[in-house]
């Protein structure tokens, strides 16, 4: 059994990690996953799945509905326990350490993967500014200058421009893209280190869509990001790496992953290749 | 072709979920508290259960931020002090129905006998020892009071909720308001109304079914909200059904919805009846309060289990006191199964939060 | 082979007009669920009617002193004729004793309510929240004569020594100064016995509202790395906030309409009373029940006076709650 298939060839991944190396702040692997099992009472959801996110990469997990995918991303970042049935097996390795060790304190781990969520969900008892700036006053953080703050998230999301003049107005009169928006720049905010999207688009137009690919792909250089779509072209157009997921009728699992070119162009498991040519999901 | 590897699955874990680590340091936190409660009650002046109960809240809650804010900070400590808080708060919530139950029992249970059940008080006064005379009166009086107030509010309440639901013409929001606001009339309101509307201009006397008006009125609201919120859960498609198939409106609610409802109705029927047996203000001014059985709805004044326990408590002698809390305690007991029956009814058919 | 596409009629023709002609099965039936539903409209109606009718007298003769004067007096000439002119109604005293003890009963019950509905929507193991909840319902269904004895038996020695002590320590507050040693039967107390009673109804809403706030709000503000507090503090208060007030007013007129349980805990006295460890007070609906056993035909319609301004009181405060209640969740604000 060859190990390449469940990680990708390693020189493909050395030469991929090569070509991101400017503007990868952290050394070594930042996001790994180690073994995950996920189940929902009896069910066992998915199964054994090991990935590895690079700094500096937008990695896209792909697959039909059901197969697990975003309860993998959840996993990442601690919220699938919230589901009151939920187990998990394996770890996850954030700079080197398990999140689910014990004494881990979870809000740190939340603080440093964050999450940005299918539907846009900004605060409506508060003001853009404050919505941007929740993040802070939920884990009560300091900061020297919430001006500055305030503008290089907005700015990153590339919202800036489109609401500088109204920071002090609730955001409700924003439109869907513009609150998705919004939803980014408050995920930047506490400055994670990876930002889990989970369906980020599919509640949007396209014109909005087109927008946050661009956030997504200017973003990548200092966030790590790893992105749950539907949409195998916005996985082609924004993503490194891809990672395929499939559901037989028992747990999800991971068929195959690699940088996206190979994924879409040379697959090398039949189903992926079914997959990614359509003939079904 | 490429396989994925085949690894036996693991066993399922919850590592967030509080290890015996965290749960001894609970436990020790408890006692930290407890500990200084005791310290505290025999330094200072401050005495009794609750003196105890509120310095051991007080205390856990502070050792609990201290102990938190060390582990993780101010969020953490903050998050835990608001936690105690609410878990006093629920405490504290929970705690007079305890002490009701209880005081109820142990003040209650000397007065019962079998005679309470068979004999009425025509011949003996509230003031007798506690073995003679009984509520059998007071039963029969509470019971009839609340058929009659039943025959009156369960119709129209379910067909408020019937309009509410079924018709939703352009009255549902004035009725909907309506039926709130009558849901907080006073129960001496609705005594005096009787009172003006029918005992001053005809009977002029006390009587039972009086009573009963008075309670139907309290009664209504309680009827409809509950059967509303039965019939709102009824799915459309069982509506939809009945009209395709050729019924008129009338037979697919009748045959078709009603049916389907018949447990949460009966629920809100039940909770209708516990919430008006006890009610005591507009008995005193419409149905008195004789000692003498009376079969009588119409005519003459009708003993009822609430105004026997006013009589007996306002009689204040130690056994007439025995008798308020035995005659309470029957009532309650009432209460109780009424309550019991319509949740297991209420579960049953839908599944209620 | 292109199909040509039909041309748009020249004008869009007019819409039908679908008619339903009911049977008369169900033209009975509307009638018939219809009259029943109106019903309460009906019998608002008329209690306002009947009262108004018996009071009006009383009113008209007492004018605004009704409201503002704390006399009660029946006066009676000397042909034993009930003389309207000399007798003095004022229920200001008990006006004022029902929302000292209302009050009271928001402030010692509220909190305790919201925080206990808290904990069960937001807090509490699933078993933990059944029994409990089971619990407080029960509680709602309690009559309120067992409270008024529980809260004058059982209720009085602690509240008692919680008096004395609010007194020794807190007397620089001019409510808790005491003219007299007198603190039995308070309408402290009687604020605690309503707090009690009002604590099923209070939790019971604000669980309901609580319940509602939208889960994709809690896991933004869980995933941004707050704790639960901050979580609720961000997303669930907020959202809550309204409801919560509307149930709170309708404890509030609750306790504003008790009759028995003030009644028997409370040392019925008419006066206006604002030290609230001394044991004198009443509240309008306990006045009327006092009142009545020994009234006259003419003072029992100034009692119905009474009785109409409590009506409308009630009415108010529950109105007002209602439509504050049934506003959240439209806004989610």
């Amino acid at each position: 059994m060859e190990a390449t298939t469940s990680k990708g060839s390693l020189s493909e991944i050395a030469a991929a990690r090569q070509q991101k190396q400017p503007g990868s702040n952290a050394l070594g692997v930042g996001l790994e996953a180690r073994g995950v099992h996920a189940w929902f009472g009896e069910k066992h959801a998915l199964a054994n799945v090991s990935l590895d996110f690079w700094p500096g990469t937008v990695t896209a997990l792909i697959g039909p509905s059901g197969c697990g995918k975003s309860t993998f991303l959840r996993t990442l970042n601690r919220m699938h326990e919230f589901i009151p049935t939920a187990a998990m097996a394996g770890e996850v390795l954030l700079n080197g350490e398990d999140i689910y060790a014990a004494g881990v304190d979870v809000t740190k781990i939340r603080l440093k993967v964050g999450m940005v969520f299918q539907k846009p969900n900004p605060f409506p008892s508060m003001t853009i500014a404050e919505n941007v700036l929740a993040g802070l006053k939920l884990a009560q953080l300091k900061i020297e200058n919430k001006d500055d703050l305030l503008e290089e998230c907005l700015e990153r999301a590339g919202l800036w421009a489109e609401v500088k003049d109204r920071l002090n107005t609730h955001g409700g009169a924003l439109s869907g893209g513009q609150q998705q928006r919004l939803c980014i720049a408050r995920a930047l905010a506490v400055r994670p280190q990876v930002l889990l999207m989970d369906e980020p688009c599919s509640a949007l137009d396209p014109g909005s869509t087109l927008r946050i690919e661009e956030t997504i792909s200017q973003l990548s250089s200092s966030v790590t990001i790893v992105i749950v779509t539907h949409n195998m072209q916005q996985a082609a157009r924004v993503s490194d790496y891809t990672a395929f997921f499939l559901s037989d009728g028992g747990p999800g699992q991971m068929i195959e992953v690699g940088s996206t070119n190979d994924i879409f162009s040379r697959p090398k498991d039949e189903r992926t290749e079914n997959y990614v040519t359509g003939r079904f999901g | 072709m490429s396989t994925v590897e085949k690894v036996a699955a693991p066993k399922p874990r919850k590592p967030w979920a509080a290890t015996p680590i965290d749960r001894s340091k609970t436990a020790g936190i408890i006692l930290a508290a407890a500990l200084v409660s005791f310290a505290v009650v025999a330094i200072t002046p401050m005495k009794g259960k609750l003196a105890y109960a509120a310095i051991f809240f007080t205390a856990y809650i502070i050792i609990d931020f201290v102990v938190s804010y060390q582990k993780a900070g101010r969020p953490a400590a903050v998050d835990s002090l608001f936690r105690g808080l609410v878990t006093t708060a629920i405490a504290i919530a929970v705690t007079p129905i305890v002490s009701i139950l209880v005081t109820v029992w142990v003040r209650g249970h000397k007065g019962l006998h079998w005679t309470l059940f068979t004999k009425d008080m025509h011949s003996n006064s509230f003031t007798d020892p506690v073995g003679q005379g009984g509520l059998l009166h007071a039963i029969i009086g509470t019971f009839l009071l609340v058929i009659v107030a039943m025959v009156i509010s369960v119709p129209i309440g379910i067909l408020t909720a019937l309009y509410l639901t079924e018709i939703r013409g352009r009255f549902t929001r004035p009725i909907e308001f309506l039926v709130q606001a009558m849901s907080g009339v006073p129960s001496i309101v609705a005594g005096l109304f009787i009172y003006a509307a029918i005992l001053i201009p005809f009977t002029k006397t006390v009587n039972g079914i009086q009573g009963s008006l008075a309670l139907a009125i309290l009664m209504i609201p309680t009827v409809a909200r509950t059967s509303q919120e039965v019939l709102k859960l009824i799915p459309s498609d069982l509506r939809e059904a009945g009209v395709a198939l050729g019924g008129t409106q009338f037979r697919s609610v009748a045959l078709v919805v009603v049916p389907a409802a018949r447990s949460g109705l009966i629920t809100a029927m039940i909770l209708g009846v516990a919430r008006v047996a006890g009610e005591t203000a507009p008995i005193l001014l419409l149905t008195g309060g004789s000692g003498t059985k009376n079969y009588n709805v119409f005519s003459g004044s009708l003993g009822s289990l609430p105004n026997y326990v006013w009589q007996a408590f306002s009689a204040g002698t130690p056994e007439s006191i025995t008798r308020a809390w035995a005659g309470i305690l029957v009532l309650l007991i009432i209460v109780v199964i009424l309550f019991t029956a319509a949740r297991v009814l209420g579960n049953r058919k839908v599944g209620k939060k | 082979m292109t199909s040509t596409m039909t041309q748009m009629p020249a004008a869009v023709p007019e819409k039908r007009e679908i008619t339903t002609k009911p049977r008369l099965t169900d033209r009975i039936f509307r009638g018939v669920v219809t009259s029943g539903g109106l019903s309460s409209l009906v019998i608002l109606g008329l209690i306002l009617i009947f009262l108004l009718f018996n009071g009006y007298n009383t009113l008209k003769t007492q004018g605004i002193h009704f409201l503002t004067s704390s006399n009660w007096q029946a006066v009676t000439n000397d042909a034993g004729k009930f003389d309207p002119k000399a007798s003095h109604f004022g229920i200001a005293a008990m006006l004022i004793g029902t929302m000292v003890v209302a009050l009271i009963a928001v402030v010692v019950g509220v909190p305790i309510s919201v925080g206990a509905a808290i904990y069960l929507t937001f807090y509490a193991p699933d078993f933990i929240k059944k029994v409990m909840v089971s619990a407080i319902d029960l509680m709602a269904a309690f009559p309120s004569v067992l409270f008024g004895l529980w809260g004058f038996f059982v209720l009085e020695s602690s509240g008692e020594y919680w008096a004395k002590l609010l007194n020794k320590y807190f007397s620089w507050i001019p409510i808790f100064k005491l003219p007299a040693p007198y603190v039995t039967r308070s309408p402290f107390i009687a604020g605690l016995v309503l707090a009690v009673m009002i604590i099923p109804i209070v939790t019971s809403i604000s669980r309901e509202i609580f319940s509602q706030t939208p889960l994709d709000r809690m896991q933004a503000a869980y995933a941004l790395g707050g704790t639960r507090f901050a979580m609720l503090r961000a997303v669930a208060f907020p959202y809550a906030r309204s409801g919560i007030v509307g149930g709170v007013m309708l404890g509030l007129g609750r306790a504003m309409g008790e009759t028995v349980a003030v009644y028997t805990v409370l040392n019925i006295v008419y006066q206006v009373n604002w030290h609230i460890l001394f044991s004198a007070g009443g509240n309008v609906a306990s006045m009327i029940l006092l009142k009545f056993g020994e009234a006259s035909p003419d003072e029992i319609k100034a009692l119905m006076a009474a009785g109409l301004v409590l009506f409308i009181l009630t009415l108010i405060v529950n109105s007002l709650a209602n439509v504050i209640v049934s506003r959240t969740g439209k806004s989610g604000r």
